[in-house]
């Protein structure tokens, strides 16, 4: 049973890991702004049509 | 009607036909032809009609060949490449993002752009080599997002956001989870070999999570029982900060002594959700500031005119530099900066960001003009009078009202109940430890720290929290942003509501036209729309809108004197259009009874007809929402105009409305001053930035805004014009959500009182707490956003069926 030390060990390390990305990520400002991603995610795949076809798409698009 | 396919807006007389669209005006067109040859197209897919009415004024970014400007700006700069933020009023809907975030289609050089929209800026990095700071700008421009520069963007020394808050959170947060984890076995009891042989690794990892939870997620609590204690107040953090650390020591002697697993989990289960508390309760609205001076509506440069060998050389200085006796050129719609003399040119001011006056000034050579006025027609030269510091409208800054921080200390409700609470608590434990001295005096400590434990008073101070969050939130949503959760307390105390007049119970334009004199006919009609026609004079273009547009001919003369008015000729009929003496000049002995009025005189053929009288324009349902405060609030308006319009006022308001005219700023602040050292709380609720001393002044300052994006002065809240007439809802919901923090105040007791129950008889076990806490925490949370949800609703309701 002393893997428990071991599986401890690692569990803690693990939580540890997601901790410190955590406080990172909002170093870093991710947070800051959490209202345009959710409108620019919406545009990316327009935007590989629009490149590959290279001509207007039709207009029933609203968002 | 049609609708402008670019910007929304009905097309009404000069329609564009352009690519089977329709268009309001070639600026709108303009905007269209770059996107469209662009591939930019996708613009009008996104959203239906998401255009800005672009506005482009010659010269008006010039400042931005100064390269100290410049460089003040940017964010980056090194080699080729720059980075700067711009802010951009206009950006509204998800086209606006689109199509800034794909400026490099419209031009290579701009490597990457990224829009906050909360925030209405836009990050762009360039190619210096490419374009310069000017171009992209202008480039913006054109495209109808006109970035917005001002002398708050000079002077700026980056505040660090302070995220503090939230890794005190996620450290707790952390250990919180963690440590439930780790005390799960030990809730059963069970006498089990292995569990018996690892109990201590684990309780010795728990004391580690919690070590960081004890000093850095709840370090404020303890900094803030200090102060309070030193300045003699129990504020709901001492016993706070008393539970906390009893928590720590009792369990950190238990687990060193043997006896038991300690409360480790409910300790930092208790910070965690203190902190998600007051998380809770900052709510920002980032395209808002609460904290503007004159500063943000200030340009950062202007044009100076230099002499040289005869010739005029112009300039772009920074404000700053513009010292006494400098020659300025104040272009078309330009702001003026500072106090100064005028030397050329016709100067039509608009001081209604000072004054909230609508109506422009005229100024004739050798007038002194105040900082702060927007010139209205073609371009003037002045001379500096004053630096800009020194300048009259500045000047109001300095006043000690806005050096202070933060305004007088308000005992929140939250701190006097907790007066109260904090010594019942200590008397209740010392009360049981002496009992149980005589008992069973093992047991006495072991009550006395149960006690202070479980009576801390976790739910009470997340009453407040979660209350006024909710609050500040559901304002937000109907158009209130207020500062901060305190503001919402200080808004139920309020006994005596200040308005300022114009801009704030009336509408900043004078929309209301009465025609009084001896009726016009057709012909003359036609003449007077014909002549109002090429006339730039703001009063003439709103007349010119109401007038019916059927018969316009062609002048044959036509003379416009500046600041009088207009003489025009058509088929030998002669029409004057102004002043009453420019149009009278006749030396009849007419009573002025429109003396303090706004109004149009017109003649025809000599012979004095009549005029056009402008009323302001007073909001939806004043009268409405003065009869309903005058029953439980002391009304006064204070007005920086004269009293024009004093009988018309008094029939309006009710009986017991004070009402002052000729407030210069000063005098408002003063009077707020006077108010409150007779013991009144006062509310000012006013617009312009003559207001600003008495906004900062008053228990609450709530600025009125048309748009809310464009700036307000400093004030606690900024209310949505169109939401006027729910200022008393507004009122009366705070003292409703004041009402549920005490009802809170007594669900939380109850379950102090169970808590206490098992503290005295000494049952306390770390399992017993670990789920009370949460549990009365979880269900006052639940029971505030609740009730105050439900208190909302009556808000929307009324707000949804007008």
């Amino acid at each position: 049973m002393n893997i428990i030390y071991m599986l401890l060990a690692i569990s803690v390390i693990v939580a540890l890991i997601f901790f410190v990305t955590f406080i990172l990520s909002v170093k870093r400002g991710q947070y800051d702004d959490t209202y345009t991603p959710s409108i620019r995610m919406l545009f990316d795949d327009e935007l590989v049509i629009d490149k590959d076809s290279n001509k207007k798409k039709p207009k029933n698009q609203t968002n | 009607m049609d609708n402008c396919f670019h910007c929304g807006d009905e097309c009404k007389t000069n329609k564009i036909k352009h690519d089977n669209k329709c268009f309001c005006c070639n600026g709108c067109k303009t905007v269209y032809d770059i996107l469209n040859d662009n591939d930019l197209s996708y613009y009008y897919d996104l959203e239906h009609t998401p255009g800005n009415t672009p506005f482009i004024q010659e010269g008006k970014f010039d400042f931005l060949d100064n390269e100290q400007i410049v460089s003040k700006l940017l964010e980056f700069n090194e080699q080729d490449i720059q980075v700067v933020s711009l802010l951009i009023p206009t950006i509204h809907c998800s086209s606006c993002i689109w199509v800034l975030e794909n400026l490099n289609k419209l031009n290579a050089a701009v490597k990457t752009s990224q829009v906050n929209f909360p925030k209405k800026t836009v990050r762009i990095t360039f190619s210096s080599k490419e374009m310069t700071l000017k171009d992209l700008v202008i480039l913006l421009s054109r495209i109808a997002y006109e970035p917005y520069i001002s002398l708050e963007d000079a002077s700026k020394s980056k505040p660090k956001i302070n995220r503090s808050l939230i890794y005190k959170l996620g450290v707790a947060g952390f250990a919180f989870g963690n440590i439930m984890f780790l005390s799960f076995p030990e809730y059963f009891e069970v006498d089990e070999f292995w569990l018996d042989k690892f109990k201590h690794i684990f309780r010795w990892l728990m004391f580690a999570f919690a070590l960081p939870v004890l000093l850095y997620s709840s370090s404020d609590y303890f900094i803030s029982a200090y102060k309070g204690l030193r300045s003699k107040i129990l504020n709901i953090d001492v016993p706070i900060a008393i539970g906390i650390s009893v928590l720590f020591i009792r369990s950190s002697v238990e687990i060193l002594m043997d006896y038991g697993s300690g409360f480790f989990d409910s300790m930092s289960g208790l910070v965690f959700f203190l902190l998600l508390g007051k998380f809770f309760q900052q709510k920002t609205y980032a395209f808002l500031s609460f904290e503007r001076d004159y500063k943000s509506y200030f340009p950062i440069a202007v044009t100076r005119l230099i002499k040289k060998d005869s010739s005029k050389l112009e300039e772009q200085t920074q404000i700053y530099d513009v010292k006494k006796g400098d020659r300025l050129l104040i272009r078309h719609l330009e702001l003026l900066p500072v106090d100064a003399v005028l030397i050329n040119g016709n100067a039509l001011i608009d001081y209604s960001f000072v004054t909230g006056e609508a109506e422009p000034i005229t100024k004739t050579s050798g007038d002194q003009l105040f900082a702060g006025g927007r010139q209205q027609a073609g371009p003037i030269e002045v001379e500096v009078l004053k630096t800009v510091e020194q300048s009259y409208l500045t000047q109001l800054w300095s006043n000690d009202i806005f050096k202070k921080n933060s305004r007088n200390v308000f005992e929140t409700l939250t701190d006097s109940i907790s007066k109260r609470f904090t010594i019942t608590l200590i008397i209740i434990a010392l009360i049981a430890t002496i009992f149980w001295l005589f008992i069973d005096s093992y047991l006495a400590l072991n009550v006395f720290t149960a006690v202070l434990i479980v009576a801390c008073p976790c739910a009470i101070a997340l009453a407040a929290p979660f209350t006024l969050g909710n609050l500040l939130r559901i304002f937000g949503r109907h158009k209130l942003y207020i500062k901060d959760s305190s503001v919402i307390e200080q808004m139920a105390n309020i006994n005596t509501i200040v308005f300022d007049k114009t801009g704030t119970i009336t509408t900043s334009k004078k929309n209301a036209i009465v025609y009084e004199g001896i009726s016009l006919t057709k012909e003359e009609q036609s003449l007077l729309t014909s002549t109002l026609r090429a006339s730039n004079h703001p009063l003439s273009r709103s007349l010119y809108a109401i007038l019916d547009k059927n018969n316009i001919c062609t002048l044959d003369d036509y003379k416009e004197d500046i600041g009088q008015g207009i003489t025009a000729i058509i088929n030998h009929q002669k029409i004057k259009v102004g002043s009453f003496n420019y149009v009278n000049n006749k030396e009849s002995k007419q009573t002025l009874k429109t003396h303090n009025r706004t109004a149009i005189h017109i003649s025809t053929e000599n012979t004095y007809k009549g005029c056009y009288a402008f009323f302001n324009e007073y909001r939806d349902g004043v009268e409405e929402v003065f009869n309903k405060l005058s029953n439980t609030y002391k009304i006064v308006i204070l007005s920086g105009d004269n009293d024009g319009e004093k009988a018309y006022l008094e029939a309006m308001l009710p009986k017991n409305t004070t009402i002052l005219f000729n407030q210069k700023p000063e005098d408002k602040l003063n009077y707020i001053k006077k108010e409150q050292a007779l013991g009144f709380n006062v509310l000012m609720i006013g617009d312009g930035l003559n207001d600003a001393g008495a906004l900062a002044q008053s228990n609450v300052g709530i600025s009125i805004s048309e748009n809310v994006n464009i700036f307000s002065p400093a004030c606690d809240g900024i209310l949505d014009a169109s939401k006027f007439k729910h200022i008393p809802k507004y009122l009366s919901l705070s003292k409703k959500g004041i009402k549920i923090i005490k009802y809170a105040f007594i669900f939380s007791l109850f379950y102090n009182l169970i808590g206490l129950g098992f503290a005295i008889t000494g049952q306390l076990k770390p399992v017993v707490a670990a789920i009370l806490m949460p549990l009365s925490s979880i269900s006052i949370v639940i029971f505030t956003t609740l009730t105050t949800h439900f208190i909302g609703k009556k808000l929307k309701i009324k707000t949804n069926i007008p």
